[in-house]
């Protein structure tokens, strides 16, 4: 299925690497009179790490929701798998096996990790009854699967896990769902050097599994360490989306800062218009 | 502390440092960690040490009440068999109303309108079994009125979780309200304000047995046997089940204590029972009803709270709503269903004190009931704050309440020194929540 169309740069590279799981074509989303997404391509491989990035406002956080089913495009369409798909809210988001983590983690501290990591999809015994014994060995699978072992016991409580070991349990409920598309928020935000490594393997590990992973991050160390492809976000405008080895630090930061990889003002708004 | 995890790589064992390994080694629950009783037994101080206590502060209370009431009671009648029947009947609609709030607190709510959801609960069920009214059957009116006051809570429920106003306000409103309605049920009918639960109607004396009734001997030694039994068998193959697959369980000498203290609790309890305490030569013995069924409702209680999904949602709405939102729970259903079992529950409270007083009258004080069943929550161990606590906490509670209650009568001080005392017992209790509460959030 590899009908998208090679006009420009950045697709080409794309159809290059691999059909895209995911692909945003053209979509155009505002609040009120404030335009936060103008005309946004956007491609999610399997297989691959897509790293978005963009100065605060650029609209990484809108698009994330756009796709994760919070919000709705105005205009534009989102195809999943070469099919359009309408994604009307998170549920519909998991059904087609896209999960979301976000940067506040939405663990409850006071529930264990095989608890948090059911939360809402619970499975059962006959009867009324939570099948404990199913879910924790289940649990244990997945932690495993991802090498999550720096845990004492699957049975301690949220609160009292580390920073790294938090976004590692959100990280391994996201993907427990046979979820093909796993979308993170900041992941090492706040996280200290050996927790970022911890976070940055198991975001390795998804990849090597076939699963498109999207990461947004404000840190370029994180994005060359971990990216196969890298997107930034301009005003709302997609301006660039190639492979990483495509970018240095430097271009990123000048498409992150304006719009383009030379300084100037003209030059910031034919880019981001050259790009759809 | 023992548990040996999937071989990690080499890489990654550094990456846990050793503050880190410490914090967690304090919040782990004990059973989850230990393989064997020595271990568990560390764990178990470690975490104490940490702040997180459970329900050794309230145990700890209940044994302090007990030693300093039996020496300083006159001709030391504190622990008298008949005494601590009369503990416990006392302290029956504490317990209860103490494990209806536990409901609320959980997810982070309070119901100040419980005392009269009681009151209201126990006057219709009086009303509609008196003979010369209603003369419905027992069962029938408990029915009525548990369901009625189960919908005022989830009134009270629906108005927190649609148009999310402050529940402290709402159920002080009903707690008005409840006063209100209360007044007039009780001057229904020809009883001038005061239906009752005495005389020989067999209806009626089914209420008052409630609380009155015995339970014959030879009947209590067996149901006990059975339920010690069930509950031993039950405890004992899940255990060893799940330690046969590799699943986090208690070691097998931890398992076996805990069965071995139920039989003797159990034994105990009927025991005390079973002497006679009657006066002269009308004899009184058997398990009074009443514990049956404080029992039984904290069994059912804790079976919904901790083995079903709705229990599941409760705790995760308490801990954190934002993440229960994201998981697709029905926030707005758990809010109003946690309101309408905490009525219900109120309601066999009411039941229970109403067969206490042998009827109901205007002088129910709604608001000192409620203010014991907040009191009793949280003396078992329950937060304010949301999230932590279990339905065993409010009998626990409720116990030392009724202890205090009981205590401070036999030495013959009147009822201001009662609520002194109850009132530190909470500040300690408050104290104790707020302080692991925080050590908890600095760790974390």
């Amino acid at each position: 299925m590899i009908e998208t169309t090679v006009e420009d740069d950045a697709s080409a590279a794309v159809a290059e690497a691999d059909a895209p799981l995911l692909m945003v074509r053209g979509v155009d989303k505002h609040f009120g009179a404030v335009q936060a997404l103008t005309k946004v391509d956007l491609d999610l491989p399997a297989g691959h790490v897509t790293c978005l990035c963009g100065d605060n406002g650029a609209g990484k956080s809108v698009l994330t929701k756009t796709i994760a089913g919070i919000y709705q495009p105005d205009h534009g369409q989102i195809l999943w798998e070469g099919r359009p798909v309408h994604i009307r809210n998170a549920r519909d988001a998991a059904r087609l096996g896209i999960e979301t983590v976000y940067q506040d983690l939405a663990l409850a501290d006071n529930l264990d990790i095989v608890q948090n990591m059911f939360l809402g999809r619970e499975r059962m015994r006959q009867g009324p009854f939570l099948d404990e014994d199913n879910m924790e060995r289940a649990a244990k699978e997945t932690l495993a699967s991802l090498r999550v072992t720096t845990v004492r016991s699957i049975r301690q409580p949220a609160a009292s896990l580390s920073g790294g070991q938090r976004q590692s349990v959100a990280v391994a409920k996201a993907v427990m769902w046979n979820s093909k598309l796993v979308m993170l928020d900041e992941p090492t935000a706040a996280l200290g050097v050996v927790q970022t490594k911890m976070v940055l393997d198991l975001v390795r590990r998804l990849r090597d599994r076939g699963l498109a992973v999207m990461i947004i991050s404000h840190n370029l160390n994180d994005v060359f360490e971990v990216a196969d492809r890298i997107a930034v976000l301009y005003l709302g405008r997609m301006v660039a989306q190639k492979p990483a080895s495509e970018f240095d630090r430097q271009s990123v930061v000048e498409y992150m800062t304006f719009g383009g990889p030379e300084r100037g003002a003209a030059r910031v708004r034919e880019a981001a218009h050259g790009t759809r | 502390m023992a548990r040996v995890d999937v071989s990690p790589p080499a890489e990654e064992v550094v990456e846990d440092p050793t503050a880190a390994t410490q914090a967690a080694m304090i919040e782990v629950p004990p059973a989850i960690v230990a393989q064997s009783l020595g271990d568990y037994l560390r764990a178990w101080t470690t975490r104490i040490r940490g702040g997180d206590s459970g329900i050794l502060p309230v145990l700890l209370g209940l044994l302090i009440i007990a030693v300093v009431f039996e020496v300083i009671s006159p001709g030391h009648v504190f622990l008298h068999a008949d005494n601590l029947v009369n503990l416990f009947q006392q302290s029956a609609v504490f317990m209860v109303l103490g494990m209806a709030e536990v409901f609320v607190l959980l997810i982070g709510e309070i119901d100040l309108a419980l005392g009269y959801e009681a009151a209201v609960g126990g006057v219709i069920a009086v009303q509609f079994v008196q003979p010369v009214t209603r003369a419905w059957p027992w069962w029938a009116a408990i029915i009525v009125a548990l369901l009625s006051v189960a919908i005022i809570g989830a009134f009270w429920g629906v108005l927190v979780a649609y148009l999310r106003l402050p529940s402290f306000i709402v159920t002080l409103g009903g707690f008005l309200i409840l006063n209100g309605m209360m007044l007039i049920l009780l001057l229904l009918g020809p009883f001038s304000g005061y239906p009752s639960l005495l005389g020989e109607d067999s209806n009626v004396k089914t209420l008052y047995d409630l609380m009155w009734g015995n339970i014959d001997a030879t009947a209590s030694w067996i149901a006990m046997a059975v339920i010690v039994a069930a509950l031993g068998g039950l405890v004992w193959f899940r255990d060893s089940s799940r330690r046969r697959s590799g699943l986090v369980a208690p070691p097998p000498s931890l398992t076996l204590i805990k069965v071995g203290m139920t039989a003797v609790i159990g034994v105990i309890v009927v025991a005390i029972c079973d002497t006679n305490r009657g006066v002269g030569f009308v004899e009184i013995k058997g398990v009074p009803y009443v514990i049956p069924i404080v029992l039984g409702v904290c069994a059912a209680w804790t079976v919904l709270l901790e083995q079903t999904r709705f229990g599941r949602y409760m705790y995760a709405l308490g801990g954190n709503a934002e993440a229960a939102r994201r998981a697709g729970i029905n926030l707005a259903q758990i809010r109003i269903w946690a309101f309408a079992l905490c009525a219900f529950t109120g309601g066999i409270g009411g039941m229970l004190y109403a067969s206490y007083l042998g009827g109901m009258s205007n002088n129910v004080n709604g608001g000192q009931l409620v203010l014991y069943a907040v009191a009793a929550a949280v003396i078992g161990g329950t937060s304010l704050f949301g999230g932590r606590g279990r339905v065993m906490h409010g009998v626990l509670g409720g116990l030392v309440i009724g202890g205090i209650y009981n205590g401070m009568y036999l030495q013959g001080l009147s009822v201001q020194w009662t609520f002194i005392v109850t009132g530190f017992v909470l500040l300690v209790a408050v104290t104790i929540d707020a302080v692991s509460r925080r050590g908890g959030l600095a760790r974390a």
